[in-house]
């Protein structure tokens, strides 16, 4: 209520700036085109028509990580790292994942471990795992007490985190979600314990670090294919190509700019 | 009925409309924009946070008693259970300011153990490039070449050594490198506005529990 009526009062005595920021016409240009082509691939029937993903071997192996989890009788332990927060795409992302993973996990009666820095991202995680384990059948087997909340400090987490896999010894480690410093503390910390480890990421830095550390790593969109990959939704599956369309039009602008400059150094038309 | 609409369609509405809301706003310099921005993203999110925390604390403290009670790693569960009790106790007495007991605590004990913490990653970096450099295939023999061109231009040897170590460092990084990141950059920039898409047109529902 009071910040409602602020921004009335504010709107009632604004300033005689302009509504629109001229600076950022081609971002909302890029914006409506993607968000267009987008919204054409996901709701246009012939559309989503059958096309083949390609197979995305971290993805595959979700199944053969808890298969092993389940016969060793030891726990899958899934992490979404520290940077981000509920509102990264990132950890969105995760989350189609962890309910994929929750399902399995709950099928095949193994516990699933899931510690995070952040008690909005494990108020979600609870409720995700826990439709997951109604969807497989077994809402029973949902433990509230395995998913919860450790420190929000970096290096707070990141030990509770090593320490939780040192002493439980899990057998499968899922890394995915914004990670920063804690990447490699916790990927190498995994491999010692000897656990297969599938871990993703939105930053360039620690997909490094994961790639040396693990055993399968989502790269780059991978991590965002992945719930269409998983559940085979087909309005998910027609978003991802969505994606690939407008990869193919960046492409072509790069092309096309590269080809402008080397013609014409002095233009500037391409560097907006 | 009422469980669908405060579980399901109430979050998705919000979410929808607080979406297009922001989206606009990120084009406006408006200081109407900037207000909604500000209010939206810092004073809703740190009341979220401040709620949110509480079953945080909650959800640790259970779990803490629940370990102790079955002998679970009860001398790890005291000593945290202690410091969660013993900093807050410290601030509300003393404060938080220069001498305080908060503060020693915080320099004396908090910090030299995230310092701790951080200095394991020499050893896990060290133990990563042994694994990651080795020269097994021709494409991990050129990732050793880099490696080491890249080391050896950053460390103290730079100066005794040909200068076009460091030249040819600086174009690996500068080139195939930076390539490199930015087709996996321009594949995540997607992937998040596909996915934001999804979010906000209800067609993914994973974040709201699941599909039904």
């Amino acid at each position: 209520m009071i910040t409602g009526y602020i921004i009335i009062t504010l709107a009632v005595t604004a300033s005689p700036v302009a509504w629109f920021d001229t600076g950022k016409t081609v971002t909302l240009i890029a914006a409506i085109i993607s968000i267009l082509i987008v919204l054409y691939t996901t709701f246009h029937k012939s559309s989503r028509e059958k096309f083949k993903v390609r197979k995305i071997a971290g993805l595959r192996a979700v199944e053969d990580a808890i298969g092993r989890a389940t016969e060793m009788a030891r726990p899958v332990l899934f992490t979404p790292g520290w940077g981000g927060d509920i509102q990264r795409p990132t950890t969105i992302a995760s989350m189609n994942i962890l309910s994929h993973v929750a399902e399995k996990t709950c099928q095949y009666d193994c516990r699933l471990v899931y510690p995070t820095h952040d008690p909005v991202i494990m108020a979600v995680a609870q409720e995700v795992i826990k439709e997951a384990c109604a969807r497989a059948g077994f809402p029973d087997r949902y433990r509230e007490n395995d998913i919860f909340y450790v420190s929000s400090s970096q290096f707070g987490y990141a030990a509770a985190v090593e320490g939780l896999i040192s002493r439980l010894k899990p057998a499968s480690i899922f890394l995915l979600g914004t990670f920063e410093a804690e990447s490699l503390i916790l990927a190498e910390t995994g491999n010692i314990n000897k656990a297969i480890q599938i871990a993703g990421t939105d930053s360039t830095i620690q997909l490094s670090f994961f790639i040396v550390a693990c055993d399968y790593v989502l790269i780059g969109e991978e991590l965002f294919a992945a719930s269409g990959y998983l559940s085979q939704d087909k309005s998910i599956l027609a978003s991802v190509r969505a994606q690939d369309i407008l990869k193919v039009i960046i492409a072509m602008l790069l092309i096309l700019a590269v080809i402008w400059a080397t013609i014409n150094p002095d233009s500037t038309w391409w560097r907006f | 009925m009422v469980a669908f609409l405060m579980n399901r369609l109430g979050p998705q509405i919000i979410c929808f409309v607080f979406g297009l809301v922001l989206f606009a706003v990120y084009f406006s310099a408006h200081p109407v924009a900037r207000q909604i921005n500000t209010t939206v993203l810092v004073d809703y999110w740190q009341i979220i946070f401040a709620f949110t925390l509480i079953i945080g604390v909650i959800s640790f403290v259970n779990l803490s008693v629940h370990d102790i009670k079955r002998g679970h790693n009860r001398f790890y569960r005291f000593i945290s259970l202690f410091g969660l009790v013993i900093m807050p106790v410290f601030a509300v007495i003393w404060g938080i300011k220069g001498d305080s007991p908060f503060m020693w605590m915080f320099d004396n004990v908090q910090v030299p153990m995230q310092s701790t913490v951080f200095s394991l990653l020499a050893f896990f970096v060290a133990s990563a490039s042994y694994r990651g450099f080795r020269a097994r295939s021709l494409p991990a023999t050129v990732l050793l070449v880099a490696a080491l061109l890249t080391l050896i231009s950053r460390s103290s040897l730079e100066g005794a050594l040909p200068s076009f170590i460091a030249g040819t460092a600086d174009w690996v990084r500068g080139n195939p490198s930076m390539a490199a990141r930015r087709a996996i950059l321009i594949g995540i920039g997607l992937g998040s506005l596909t996915t934001s898409l999804r979010v906000l047109l209800g067609i993914e529902r994973t974040w709201l529990g699941g599909e039904k």
